[in-house]
């Protein structure tokens, strides 16, 4: 498996604030890699350093083999930035747009083809201001993609769009995953980790406090579950290592069906939550 | 993934495109766009018409002993005007570019640097070139605008034109870095520019301005501009009309060509391609 992101001891500040204060990050090819944390963590600096838009103060970073510190074209032409739309574009039509990216790149894809890939190909003669959030995204991956990227960066894409929107979204993204694009996105969606990373990294206040699949992230997988049921008209639970088994004593206790009967094992949520306050 | 034995061959290493065809495809792009903000066309085109028609009408005096109309000096004047229209175009156009993250988008792509504002000065040439147009048929039409019959004469034309574009276009690139946002930009740039269009000639004659203004305005580009459009549009009749009762065409060249070079350090050493908020 080789290496498509590579960083270690990365550090930047602004100032008095240390907003990313020693990364140490190894994303493989063609993997789904997703950073989560809460705003001002560090993680849209560490993407950006990684994307070639700002400078780092220390450590090594290497993106596709080349440092992102001194990017150039040809390595331009390998990675794809999703960046959220802007005005920029607005009074040019979705294939307008698309056509003339096209033309930056040595290796891009047809244009109608990542249009439709995009799922706006009934959008293509329109304006992008007429376009809705939703719509203006993914004219942003569609723009991401065109120059057919090795690796693809994605901050935050999601951010203001409604569920189904998102859903959609999610998609698309997978579609992309599934060709072998290597993507790493952030996110400070939960589920959205969940449902596209094969890798989670969480960062909080600069570091990453944790790393690994969204399943077993923060000892997710091991931790205790808890069984909830109703009892004498209140909501009962109790925490256990052993669901099955208490599971199997209510059922034995009520005779049958035990009432509003759950079973759940801590969210990625709660983990995250406890990462994230933990002081570092 | 695994590579089977019936796997396509490599495609042949692309080739990237050049810098100039890009600079061309974004130019033309640019121009695309322009045309179809409606507001931004009516205003840029009408603009110096409107303050044309205004002047030319007012001020319509035949100017003493030179056979001339005043409004042939303000033609000239325009058109000058219509070629440092780049620095105001650039200026705010590239700030707003800044703002909204056009910038930051062409960034993260391959498009080389210079791509970006080759597309720009050439759009800016093209609408420069268009108001000028205009300018003449309106001069010509309803001011008895003489066009010159020498070829000597539309050389002078073609070389003020051409180093005036260039050098207000350098400065527009380089003063786009001083607006602190997009939304401020038209107000820095549009009001120095306004000041100096009134103190370079361009609606008052340079005689009646008092001397002190117009040794301020003979630092910048638009003076020297308007002089030598005048050179062209009022001939020897209105040579007597100049300070120094010459078009002095030399000294025109030398500062337009000076503002070539001035902008061009000017923009390699201050531009910002990041805006405030992006460090």
């Amino acid at each position: 498996m080789t290496t498509a992101v590579r960083v270690r001891g990365l550090t930047k500040r602004y100032g008095d604030v240390q907003a990313v204060g020693g990364i140490d990050l190894d994303i493989d090819t063609g993997e789904v890699f997703a950073i989560l944390g809460p705003n001002g963590a560090g993680k849209s600096t560490a993407v950006e350093i990684m994307e070639g838009y700002r400078t780092r103060d220390a450590g090594e970073v290497s993106v596709l083999g080349v440092d992102p510190g001194r990017p150039t074209r040809e390595w331009r032409s390998r990675i794809g930035v999703v960046l959220q739309t802007a005005d920029d574009v607005a009074e040019a039509t979705v294939r307008e747009t698309v056509r003339h990216f096209a033309g930056y790149y040595p290796n891009a894809k047809d244009p109608d083809q990542v249009i439709e890939q995009v799922g706006l190909t009934d959008k293509a003669g329109k304006r992008i201001r007429q376009l809705s959030g939703g719509q203006r995204r993914r004219v942003d991956v569609a723009l991401g993609v065109i120059g057919s990227p090795e690796l693809l960066f994605l901050d935050e894409p999601t951010t203001g769009f409604d569920p189904e929107a998102r859903r959609q979204f999610w998609e698309l993204i997978g579609g992309l995953a599934h060709q072998g694009t290597t993507i790493v996105l952030t996110t400070h969606y939960l589920d959205e980790a969940e449902a596209l990373a094969d890798r989670v990294a969480v960062v909080a206040q600069g570091r990453i406090v944790a790393e690994g699949d969204p399943t077993t992230l923060g000892g997710r997988a091991t931790a205790k579950a808890t069984v909830g049921w109703s009892e004498a008209g209140e909501h009962r639970s109790q925490e256990t290592d052993t669901p099955t088994r208490t599971v199997l004593e209510l059922a034995q206790r009520f005779d049958g069906e035990v009432p509003e009967l759950t079973v759940t094992r801590p969210s990625l949520e709660d983990v995250y939550l406890r990462l994230i306050e933990t002081p570092s | 993934m695994s590579q089977t034995a019936t796997r396509a061959p490599a495609p042949p290493v692309a080739r990237q495109p050049s810098a100039i065809q890009l600079g061309l495809s974004r130019a033309a792009l640019e121009t695309k766009i322009f045309f179809r903000e409606r507001d931004a066309v009516i205003f840029t085109f009408s603009f110096p018409i409107v303050l044309l028609l205004i002047f030319g009408s007012i001020f319509a005096d035949d100017l003493e002993g030179t056979g001339l109309n005043v409004s042939q000096l303000y033609v000239a004047g325009l058109i000058g005007s219509a070629a440092m229209t780049g620095f105001q175009n650039l200026g705010i156009g590239i700030a707003m570019d800044r703002d909204d993250g056009t910038l930051k988008r062409l960034l993260g792509t391959p498009l080389p640097r210079s791509s970006y504002f080759v597309g720009r000065a050439l759009n800016t040439l093209f609408i420069s070139f268009c108001q000028v147009v205009i300018l003449l048929i309106i001069g010509v039409a309803l001011f008895g605008l003489q066009l010159p019959s020498e070829l000597s004469t539309w050389l002078t034309f073609v070389w003020v034109f051409v180093l005036g574009v260039l050098g207000s276009s350098l400065l527009g690139i380089a003063v786009s870095s001083l607006p602190r946002s997009g939304k401020s930009a038209s107000a820095v740039i549009a009001m120095p520019f306004v000041v100096l269009q009134f103190i370079s000639g361009v609606f008052i004659p340079v005689n009646q301005l008092p001397a002190w203004l117009v040794n301020i305005a003979s630092v910048f580009p638009l003076k020297w501009m308007c002089q030598g459009f005048r050179s062209v549009f009022l001939g020897d009749a209105g040579a007597t009309l100049e300070l120094t009762n010459s078009y002095e065409l030399g000294r025109v060249a030398l500062v337009l060509g000076a503002w070539v070079v001035g902008g061009l350090l000017l923009c390699l050493t201050t531009f910002r391609w990041k805006g405030r908020r992006d460090g």
